[in-house]
């Protein structure tokens, strides 16, 4: 297998990097979704998280269950009797698993469906799990979901965000655990995704391509560096590497003890009521994204700083109301920032 | 196919079809460099597969000669396996053999033509057929070098180290390579009017490509290399990274072939012809010579040349931004490209590519996996979805005489209950629910203006806005003076078809037979991908522009007329769309040609037409109402 480009040696693409790392700190955030013209990078940043996270321990099981959360195991680590004894399945380390869904991928291949050649050659009926069940506890990332077929973009949210995905078909009933951070990239340009789905992604970015001929060139010189000397190119952003990964793990542990002050939750609705976004899922988007934020700064409250930053992220995909509106949806998020500061 | 086509291009797509499908009018001169080129292109891919290759050309005999050419370079264990455009998942990943497995008893795991083909090259055919999910493997592919397994517990990746020949027979605007691969393909080669007679280019032989291969990892591009690229990019407009990245290991390629330490300026450019100028999107404007638009190379020189330049223009909004600031620097730059080089190239461009990257994949035989059951037949479970019931009926009758032949021919596998083969497998057919596709075609004409243009911009809008809640999809064509143009090719994008209207300009005269065949042209095309076109005519139905271009009423009327019942022929449900300030006769009688429903635009009402348009009929050419 050929060695993914690090994370660390990205240039530019600080909001998606970002976006990134914050789903890697609290990944109930609930997806991210990135959105922008082809050859910026998304694939790559997104592929190359992997390889930033610490490996994780798991169950010796197809799903990698999480030994830590005996609740929300699979049949397999439960064992065959209902009892709370719960069945020791050795645990082993994987990397956090970061999952390709390919686009002309069938609901059956997502989800999992009846292992056919065992039922037909063995007359055994047994679930042969899917795409999703490979995500578990890691990411899924779905290119061009703007052009992934409805019923699927509509799947994968559901289970994204009840963390179970249930197969109800062809005699079987499986239930299995499903955590994943959703990432969806896409270019805007080919199709759009249905504003009741951009909704339910917790952040969003906008990519583009640097502009300045420094930066290109930049991109390009290091991507030849790794090409000709992956191990080594690799090797030489190792440093970088862990210090991201050292952030991330330090974030994760300080992330329950970070505060967050009543008017700091103030703010945040003043700013949603300002921009007129829909529900309550905004602001509590923004509030979990901000949270994460001040702990990856080791900050030990939740200020308007933190939302400052963070509020296009969180928000600027729940405004569009208007299909037709033009304004760039991240610069109104970011004028109404401006006006709530001087406020 | 019964339908006139125009004498004369009457839009920009029609133009260049024509230009692709003539090769005889290329000037002689071009054929054999045309064929060098090629060549170059096929010998750097025998150097770096992984860099990738579309091949733009219609099977014959010169593309024949060409991929012989391939067979020869290549060292010699490098598998070289062909991809059928219409190839399943199973198939390009592996899995289970089915037929295989139900007669041995047990799982046969095929491998799948990637990872067989692990270290060579995939020779994609009909590339402009393929669909996503094929495209998105291959890229995937590309990009990681290896392949996900997942059989029977095992979770593993097998190395598939793959470079790719698109093999593109396209020619209908629409048909391209999906662009998750054309993306990923560096080198982008037309073949049309390359001519083998008289080419001097000698293929490398395979020792050659050997020793260049082994050469490629020790070249090292320097910094001006990569910075000249980098500019070359921003000048033609290419938006993408992988663009200039794609160029620089053509160009390390190149050096590798020639036993160079680096890139010298002829690799590079080498590199920006094949790889960078097909994907231009601008060209660049050199200041220091302004008036090299205004006067256009003769004719015989290049037919295409200041016709793609035209074309150029208005296909791409973003050009300001991402050209202007740069045209200074490419000039200005001192590297080892001299400075009228970029123009030289531009003067190159062919228009075969011109509709590249706007196009979506051929996907035309789609079949539906989910909505109604409407029956069962043989097929591959993998496929479609298992009808198990249908399965075990069709395998019952057989089960005593299949017992008796396997006891009598193989002793030693034990006797199974159900005896069923690959033949018994029944899978539930599906009827689903078509994509529809709103194509609309905008009278532009100073009489539509003067009537009410800005009210049909404004109805237009709202059916926009309908059709994005409904998830069509929206195409727009407009005419005006002398000819039509495609404004917007089928898109679900929006703000596209929005920007697009908004910046329509009015005025001149209406050449309605051109406006009508460019509506047809665009309901066609999406037809052909399963979905379910209308046709929407908006105009005042006063034709006074032949198709010639020629003005005179008579016969454009006629030209209108013909191109009307070419719309009806074609079974396309249509809508026209009264613009006039009273409803026309002729707007009627030309409903009454085309079988299309005839609606007057209702004052100051876009919504009542919007409320027309969901409402109308669509599909079939019977259920449509004729206007009396």
């Amino acid at each position: 297998m050929r060695t993914l480009f690090p994370f660390a040696a990205i240039v530019g693409q600080d909001q998606m990097t970002l976006a990134l790392t914050i789903a890697a700190v609290d990944p109930g955030i609930g997806g991210v979704l990135v959105f922008g013209d082809r050859g910026t990078g998304k694939s790559t940043a997104v592929r190359a998280l992997a390889a930033v996270l610490p490996e994780i321990e798991a169950a010796d099981c197809p799903y990698h269950c999480d030994p830590a959360r005996p609740d929300e195991a699979c049949e397999t680590c439960r064992g065959p009797k209902r009892g709370r004894k719960q069945k020791r399945t050795g645990t082993i380390r994987v990397t956090v698993p970061v999952v390709d869904l390919p686009l002309g991928a069938t609901e059956d291949r997502i989800a999992g469906s009846l292992d056919l050649e065992r039922a037909l050659s063995a007359g055994e009926k047994r679930f042969e799990p899917g795409l999703l069940a490979k995500a578990h506890r890691g990411f899924l990332y779905i290119d061009e979901i703007n052009l992934l077929e409805d019923h699927l973009v509509d799947l994968l949210l559901d289970v994204a965000a009840s963390g179970e995905n249930v197969v109800e078909r062809e005699g079987l009933s499986v239930r299995h655990p499903a955590r994943f951070v959703l990432i969806g990239s896409g270019n805007p340009e080919e199709g759009e995704l249905r504003p009741q789905l951009l909704d339910r992604f917790g952040l969003s970015v906008e990519v583009k391509t640097p502009q300045d001929l420094k930066t290109r060139i930049e991109v390009v010189k290091r991507r030849d560096a790794f090409e000709r000397d992956p191990a080594g190119f690799t090797a030489r952003y190792e440093t970088d590497t862990s210090a991201i990964r050292e952030a991330i793990l330090r974030a994760r542990r300080r992330l329950d003890h970070v505060a967050v002050p009543d008017e700091t939750l103030e703010k945040a609705a003043q700013l949603s009521i300002r921009l007129g976004t829909d529900g309550l899922r905004g602001e509590i988007t923004l509030m979990r994204a901000a949270r994460a934020f001040a702990a990856l700064k080791g900050d030990g409250a939740v200020v308007w700083a933190h939302l400052a930053a963070l509020a296009p992220l969180a928000l600027s995909h729940r405004l569009r109301r208007d299909p037709l509106d033009e304004a760039g949806s991240a610069t109104r998020v970011e004028r109404a920032v401006g006006e709530l500061a001087a406020a | 196919m019964s339908v006139p086509r125009p004498a004369h291009p009457a839009h920009p797509v029609a133009a260049n079809d024509m230009a692709a499908a003539l090769p005889d009018e290329d000037n002689g001169a071009a054929g054999p460099t045309l064929w060098n080129e090629a060549v170059l292109a096929l010998t750097l891919l025998a150097v770096d597969p992984s860099l990738g290759l579309r091949l733009v050309a219609r099977a014959g005999p010169v593309r024949q000669a060409l991929l012989r050419r391939l067979d020869a370079m290549l060292p010699g264990a490098t598998p070289v396996r062909r991809m059928p455009a219409g190839i399943d998942e199973a198939a390009l990943l592996g899995g289970v053999d089915l037929a295989a497995s139900l007669a041995a008893g047990r799982a046969v795991v095929e491998k799948g033509l990637l990872a067989g083909t692990d270290g060579g090259i995939v020779v994609a055919a009909m590339a402009e057929r393929m669909g996503d999910g094929a495209a998105g493997l291959l890229a995937l592919a590309m990009d990681r070098g290896s392949v996900p397994i997942e059989r029977d517990g095992i979770s593993t990746e097998l190395s598939a180290e793959i470079g790719v020949l698109a093999l593109d027979e396209g020619m209908e605007a629409d048909e391209a390579p999906p662009p998750a691969l054309g993306e990923r393909l560096g080198l982008w080669v037309a073949l049309a009017g390359a001519d083998p007679r008289g080419g001097e280019a000698v293929a490398p032989q395979a020792a050659a490509i050997a020793a260049a291969r082994r050469r490629l990892a020790a070249i090292r591009p320097d910094e001006a290399a990569i910075a000249t690229l980098c500019r070359a990019a921003m000048a033609f407009g290419i938006v993408s990274l992988r663009a200039p990245q794609l160029a620089l290991r053509a160009a390390c390629a190149a050096a590798a072939l020639g036993a160079r330490a680096a890139p010298s300026g002829e690799d590079l450019e080498a590199a920006i012809r094949l790889v960078l100028l097909p994907r231009a999107v601008t060209l660049p404007e050199m200041p220091a010579e302004e008036e090299a638009p205004a006067d256009p190379p003769p004719a015989e020189d290049e037919p295409a040349t200041d016709d793609a330049a035209q074309r150029q223009a208005p296909r791409d909004g973003r050009e300001e931004t991402h050209a202007a600031p740069e045209d200074m620097t490419v000039e200005a730059s001192e590297a080892a490209l001299p400075a009228d080089l970029l123009k030289t190239l531009a003067a190159m461009i062919r228009p075969d590519f011109v509709r590249a990257g706007a196009g979506r994949a051929g996907n035309f035989a789609k079949r539906a996996r989910r909505g109604r059951v409407t029956g069962t037949r043989p097929g591959d479970p993998r496929r479609d979805r298992l009808d198990l019931v249908a399965t075990l009926k069709a395998a019952a009758p057989w089960q005593r005489l299949r017992q008796a032949e396997r006891a009598a021919a193989a002793t030693h596998s034990p006797p199974r209950r159900l005896e069923i083969r690959a033949g018994d497998v029944r899978v539930r057919r599906h009827r689903g629910k078509a994509e529809t596709a709103t194509i609309f075609s905008v009278d532009a004409s100073g009489s539509a203006a003067h009537a009410r243009l800005a009210e049909a911009k404004g109805a237009v809008e709202r059916i926009l806005a309908e059709c994005y809640v409904r998830r069509d999809r929206v195409a727009l064509a407009a005419f005006r003076g002398t000819r039509a143009d495609v404004l917007l090719a089928e898109t679900k994008s929006l703000t596209r078809a929005k920007r697009q209207l908004a910046a329509l300009p009015a005025g001149g005269g209406t050449p309605l037979a051109s406006g009508i065949l460019a509506g047809l042209d665009l309901a066609r095309a999406s037809a052909r991908e399963g979905r379910t076109p209308l046709l929407a005519l908006l105009t005042d139905g006063r034709a006074n522009i032949a198709l010639s271009g020629a003005a005179g009423r008579p016969q454009a009327t006629a030209d209108a007329r013909d191109a009307a019942r070419a719309v009806r022929a074609s079974k396309i449900a249509a809508l026209v769309i009264d613009l006039g300030q009273r409803p026309s006769a002729e707007a009627r009688q030309l409903a009454g040609e085309m079988g299309a429903t005839y609606l007057a635009l209702p004052r100051a009402d876009s919504g009542a037409l919007s409320a027309a348009v969901a409402r109308a009929p669509r599909g079939a050419g019977d259920a449509r109402q004729q206007p009396r």
